[in-house]
């Protein structure tokens, strides 16, 4: 072979590397500190993050506050742990939230009058290690029968035995489990003479396990076992080619998530005191997958950052009809800058929305006074500004029935046209979600929630498909 | 010459289709064998067989890791059999391409090192030496190709490379296992001349440097006739020609495989 003596010529492949690799930074001055936010090595990256999670409660957040920054930590941890099976192994487990229950349970059982006459209660330094153990010997008796099962099927599967878990801490001995009243009265986290009492405490445990458990899984992801999970993700039959027995790597990417999970759930019932079989369904599930998605699987930072993300606009800001409004015009208008080009065609649009708004509500106010008697129900300054745009009649309940079923029709037809007809569709559509909005979901947080988080994924999923902090990846078809 | 790879009456159904039927193959240690054949010949299947992705229906696959103490390893599984020093490479790349060029080649090593987990997680002594020698190893079999896979490259995802470093990238990662048998699949698919022509003194270097025996599948003659100690040439999962290079490409069977009878003869044999 012939060695080129003035070093490699610059080949396609290198030009396409360097343009990806250029293309995973943004423009300008961002760049340029994304690219010294990266010289600096994992660890103190880490630790910083994590003085600024111990500053947090310092800066004085109320109860409410800190509640949503427990739970959001707990699903946090659970996403970082998630990861492991999802985004290294490439194993879609939507089960995974049972091990989140038996965790709990697990604790609940061991730190209450549950069992026996006087029940048990352990100290923590022992039920932990007892419920992580015995995590892992669950995580391997569901990968067990699993891990013949690719893609579809192992998704389905796993989706059955988490729910399996459901039904059994539902209806299996009630006596000690609890049926649908779950158990109540849990010791709160006791060892070597210390009890955290406080919100404030499980903060700060939670902010110091998260930061440990995110350590750990660095040190493991590029380890020997590290390399063979993501191995077994990239390619099963090239990995036993390369000496790594698949189905064992599987089955340890499987018990250790459910190590994390049951970590996560003890700290759970500890703070929350009780445990109940709703508390680990699907909807925690899906929670937990929109953060590690948002965030990027495969990153141990994403999967953290994005479960924190996710649970604060789901938990925190999207509760409180004043802050969810905002979120909702912020966001709507920030996919408008980004997207809407070049700027005459945004202003065009902003324009004739706000001329749209102004012109109906006259109209509509001048024909019949019920048409506007209901004013926006976002409150505050927003609501103010608002009051002579969008039009609330008297029964804003039907009216933003009916809106939401045209809003859809109109986005579908909005997808189908293209160029100029596009442009002038959107401004009915906007100003039509606005009234939706402020006739309908402002006042119904339930559905909101869970509609605004749909809609967060999507837009990630188009302008950022790797999720925040997750790097690109390329398919290959086998 | 003791043989490091001995096929024995080695047969596979799939049903009713005998994709190999009785295939008696030997590799000595540091020869480097060629198997040719038409498309669907039954090349790559053998390939299969040796390294455990499919169990033979009659027959036996031996091999010996150590000279002299040939066993067998047909229906063993795959990573069982490469830890036992059968590495391969695949006629469609199979790179884990989300992954570093470097790092390719380091989770080869995984059957070669035994740190748990938790010794990982804490940097035991056994962690930190396996991934020392596993990071040398890397380099080592990375290094092999001179200028093609130099450091700068280390760090790259594998999906960056170009077709023929992807190639290139493959027998460093199956390097990497310390085979005592390499398996080569078409190893010069897709390559312009100058590169088939790398190839052909890449697998002689492989044998004479690092001592290991191959078996290669190509099709390219020219990679053939230049790296060969011996020649098998198959048709329909049987073998018709075994010989030198240039015995076998004058074999009547192999020239009938790969060109069809003589009009004459056809129009004898009526």
């Amino acid at each position: 072979m012939s060695v080129d003596p003035q070093g490699p010529k610059v080949g396609a492949d290198e030009w396409v590397a360097r343009q990806a690799h250029r293309r995973e930074y943004l423009p300008s001055w961002l760049g340029d500190a994304q690219r010294r936010a990266e010289r600096i090595g994992w660890w103190p990256r880490l630790a910083i993050a994590g003085l600024a999670g111990l500053a947090l409660p310092l800066l004085g957040l109320g109860g409410f506050q800190l509640q949503v920054g427990i739970d959001a930590l707990v699903i946090a941890l659970l996403a970082v742990g998630l990861n492991i099976v999802v985004g290294w192994a490439g194993l879609l487990d939507l089960g995974y939230v049972a091990f989140f229950g038996f965790g709990a349970y697990g604790y609940a059982l061991l730190s209450s009058s549950q069992l026996g006459a006087n029940g048990i209660h352990l100290p923590y330094w022992l039920s932990l290690p007892i419920v992580m153990i015995g995590a892992a010997l669950l995580g391997l008796a569901v990968g067990l029968p699993s891990r013949r099962l690719l893609g579809d099927y192992l998704a389905i599967v796993t989706l059955f035995l988490g729910e399996a878990f459901v039904e059994f801490t539902n209806n299996v001995a009630p006596s000690k489990l609890g049926g649908p009243n779950g158990i109540t009265g849990i010791d709160p986290i006791q060892a070597f003479g210390v009890q955290l009492l406080t919100n404030t405490s499980y903060f700060y445990l939670l902010v110091i396990v998260l930061v440990v458990t995110m350590a750990v899984l660095r040190l493991l992801e590029y380890s020997r076992t590290g390399r063979a999970w993501r191995a077994v993700r990239e390619d099963p039959l090239a990995a036993a080619a390369m000496t790594i027995p698949v189905n064992r790597v599987k089955l340890s990417a499987f018990a250790c998530a459910a190590m994390v999970a049951a970590l996560a759930g003890t700290i759970f019932a500890a703070q929350q005191a009780s445990v109940f079989p709703t508390d680990f369904d699907t909807p925690i599930l899906i929670l937990i997958y929109a953060g590690l998605i948002l965030g990027g699987t495969g990153s141990i930072a994403g999967a953290a950052t994005g479960a924190l993300v996710v649970m604060v606009i789901y938990d925190g800001l999207l509760r409180s009809p004043a802050e969810a409004s905002l979120l909702f015009y912020g966001l709507g208008l920030l996919t408008l800058l980004v997207k809407l080009r070049p700027w005459r065609r945004l202003a065009a649009v902003l324009g004739a929305t706000i001329a749209l708004g102004f012109a109906a509500h006259a109209i509509a106010a001048a024909i019949s006074s019920s048409a506007v008697a209901t004013g926006p129900q976002s409150s505050g300054w927003l609501g103010d500004g608002l009051r002579d745009w969008v039009i609330v009649p008297a029964n804003p309940q039907t009216a933003g029935n009916v809106g939401f079923v045209v809003l859809v029709c109109l986005a579908i037809t909005l997808v189908q046209v293209k160029g100029r007809w596009r442009t002038i569709l959107l401004v009915p559509t906007i100003y039509l979600a606005a009234f939706v909005w402020e006739t309908r979901l402002v006042v119904e947080p339930s559905i909101t929630r869970q509609l605004m988080i749909g809609a967060i994924l999507i837009v990630m999923m188009i302008a950022r498909p790797q999720g925040l902090l997750g790097q690109r990846r390329v398919e290959v078809a086998t | 010459m003791s043989a490091v790879l001995e096929l024995d009456r080695l047969s596979l159904s799939f049903g009713g289709l005998r994709a190999l039927s009785d295939l008696d193959l030997q590799v000595g240690e540091r020869e480097v064998v060629s198997v040719i054949g038409p498309n669907g010949a039954g090349k790559t299947t053998v390939f299969n067989v040796i390294t455990g992705v499919y169990e033979p229906s009659a027959g036996d696959v031996r091999f010996s890791a150590q000279s002299g103490s040939a066993e067998s390893i047909a229906g063993r599984p795959p990573h069982a059999i490469a830890r036992l020093g059968v590495a391969r490479t695949f006629q469609t790349l199979r790179l884990f391409m989300n992954m570093s060029v470097l790092e390719n080649v380091m989770t080869a090593t995984y059957g070669g090192t035994k740190a748990m987990p938790w010794e990982s997680v804490l940097r035991l002594p056994r962690a930190r030496r396996e991934e020392r020698e596993a990071r040398a190893l890397a380099e080592d079999a990375l290094s092999f190709f001179g200028q093609r896979l130099a450091g700068y490259r280390w760090d790259q995802p594998a999906y960056s490379l170009s077709y023929a470093n992807r190639r290139r990238l493959e027998i460093a990662r199956a390097l990497a296992t310390k085979p005592k048998l390499l398996l080569l699949d078409e190893p010069a698919a897709g390559m312009n001349p100058a590169e088939t022509h790398e190839v052909t003194e890449l697998i002689g270097r492989l044998a004479d440097e690092r001592g290991v025996a191959i078996l290669v599948i190509e099709h390219d003659m020219h990679v053939v006739s230049g790296c060969s100690d011996r020649v098998v040439a198959l048709d329909h999962g049987v073998k018709i020609a075994e010989g030198s290079f240039d015995a076998v490409s004058n074999h009547p069977a192999v020239v009938e495989a790969y060109m069809g009878r003589h009009p004459e003869d056809l129009a004898g044999a009526e």
